[in-house]
């Protein structure tokens, strides 16, 4: 038992840490009405619609960049570790830019860049430049989780078992490599759907009708609502990722089934 | 003699073919960062060396000594020294917790999954649930008022130790989700090894357990100081966004939005200033990347 103690006390201060702010935004997010508790406030959120415009915007921005996060990332750090691992410090270090160029300006970058071209004329070019600006923001993350996944398997016997089979580059890459390093995927994306639905600074200024905007709007007119808001895009983000987790897990027990 | 030459022939095109070909692979992802990233980025860091009719000047830099950019520079370095070590210890030990220390596995599970939300949590939400907290009607402030301890005027959710306790909940999650792996890797062999020759917990952590993942905790928490270096909008958030406000990152935000310095080239130099001190760190985490690496080869 006392081998346990620290463990358990470690894990109860996180706990508090985490929990005691949620805890006291639902307690607040009650008091919408005075001298009684209910949920006025979240009545009032849900019956906005710009509310779920935004969040439904924000969740389809976020599918988008850790597809195309994957789709760029996974390919790449097989090849490096199969063909070229003397290029992997390379990636490495241009995966970690994005933390040498903070959000603020790579989208000040970008919008000068790029002014007075399309990117920066329409409402699709400027999506455009957000994506873009997510999936370079999920780089570190989803490098680091497929490097350490393809690490965790040998992916050049499997490469030259697939292609004594008879497969090519792209079978290989979708019948072999992304399966195995699927859950290792899932993990970076994971980390990339959290950043992208509450992101506040790039959505913003890029004048985007994101779900960070929106919050910060909310807040310069409402006190209660704010709160209610926290509550709500941590429920439903808290529920996504369950999802993305069980989606996660099922298909790990699949790939172990046929064994 | 000719048939010879043919395979020479053959051999070469194979080997060029072969050479284009192993490049191929990493074009699209250096294509994208060149577009989204590298050419942006130097085309800012090149105009901060610009004046207004685009002649070379030092002229941006040289004002970057002015007295409150100093001071802002500080406020942001120190945010993310205290914001990275506290959130890295934390975060570790609760890494730890959950994986070597034995934790059930649905608790394990529980902190992964709510790590994953938490670290979203940052920015605007994280704020208003901190205002709700600890802000002057805060439900923790009521608390510790009914007891008999006021925290305002003393403390303030504004002041550096509150955006401290801010930013530590979205460091927190960012170090368990990277550093549970880490422990999770580590053998039980390596402890059965030392248990076995007569070592203690204390002396197979000293010897054995830190010295292993010493490189890959200093790493992450290095990245925790960019995470906490580069973060605007909880910082936007509590302190209204204000050309006042001390973080870089809000002064750089409101450069960009209204040319609150009134010189665009000085705003190039505070966006270059903060990549400097950004790169300095991730030299600093390759270097001990490599370190790492080198270690858990031989």
């Amino acid at each position: 038992m006392l081998k346990r103690f620290w463990p358990w006390f470690w894990f109860l201060v996180g706990a508090i840490y985490f929990l005691v702010p949620l805890y006291a935004t639902f307690d607040f997010s009650l008091r919408a009405q005075r001298g009684q508790l209910s949920f006025t406030a979240y009545a009032n959120v849900l019956n906005d619609v710009k509310f779920v415009e935004s969040f439904w915007f924000s969740l389809q921005t976020a599918l988008a960049t850790i597809v195309i996060s994957a789709l760029v990332i996974v390919p790449t750090a097989y090849w490096v570790q199969l063909r070229l691992p003397r290029l992997r410090p390379v990636i490495e270090f241009f995966t970690l830019l994005p933390f040498v160029v903070p959000a603020v300006v790579l989208v000040f970058s970008l919008a000068r860049t790029y002014s007075r071209t399309p990117l920066t004329d329409s409402r699709e070019g400027l999506w455009v430049l957000l994506v873009g600006s997510y999936v370079i923001l999920s780089f570190p993350y989803m490098y680091r989780a497929v490097d350490t996944g393809l690490r965790a398997i040998n992916i050049h016997d499997l490469t030259e078992a697939a292609q004594s089979l008879g497969a090519g580059w792209f079978t290989i890459l979708t019948r072999v490599i992304f399966p195995n390093v699927f859950v290792a995927l899932l993990s970076g994306a994971f980390i990339t759907f959290a950043i992208v639905m509450g992101e506040f600074t790039i959505a913003a200024l890029l004048a985007q009708p994101a779900f960070g905007p929106y919050m910060n709007l909310l807040a310069s007119s409402k006190v209660y609502e704010p709160s209610a808001l926290a509550i709500i895009s941590f429920a439903l983000t808290w529920a996504a990722i369950a999802a993305i987790q069980w989606i996660g897990q099922g298909s790990q027990a699949r790939v172990a089934g046929p064994r | 003699m000719a048939q010879l030459t043919q395979t020479k022939t053959d051999q070469l095109v194979v080997r060029r073919r072969a050479i284009s070909w192993t490049w191929l692979g990493v074009a699209p992802f250096f294509l994208f960062v060149a577009a989204f990233l590298i050419w942006p980025t130097l085309s800012i860091i090149g105009q901060s060396f610009l004046d207004r009719e685009r002649r070379l000047t030092l002229q941006n830099i040289l004002e970057l000594g002015r007295p409150f950019i100093v001071s802002s520079y500080m406020y942001s370095l120190q945010l993310s020294a205290v914001t990275a070590i506290g959130g890295g210890i934390l975060g570790g030990l609760l890494a730890y917790a959950i994986t070597i220390g034995g934790l059930p596995r649905p608790l394990r599970d529980a902190v992964l999954s709510f790590s994953g939300v938490a670290s979203n949590f940052a920015g605007v939400p994280l704020a208003f649930a901190f205002i709700a907290t600890l802000g002057q009607l805060g439900v923790v402030t009521q608390w510790l008022r009914a007891v008999g301890i006021n925290l305002y005027p003393t403390f303030s959710l504004y002041s550096f130790w509150g955006l401290s306790i801010v930013y530590i909940y979205f460091q927190i999650p960012l170090m368990v989700l990277i550093m549970a792996p880490a422990f999770a890797g580590m053998r039980r062999e390596w402890r059965e090894a030392a248990e076995s020759l007569g070592a203690s917990t204390w002396h197979y952590w000293r010897y054995i357990g830190l010295p292993i993942l010493f490189p890959s905790l200093l790493g992450t928490m290095v990245l925790l100081f960019g995470n906490a270096f580069g973060a605007h909008a909880t910082a936007f958030q509590l302190t209204g966004g204000g050309s006042q406000g001390n973080v870089v990152t809000i002064l750089i935000g409101a450069q960009i939005s209204s040319d609150a310095l009134a010189n665009p080239g000085l705003g190039n130099a505070l966006a270059l200033g903060m990549i400097i001190i950004m790169g300095i760190c991730i030299g600093l985490y390759t270097w001990l990347q490599r370190l790492s690496t080198r270690w858990l080869r031989s």
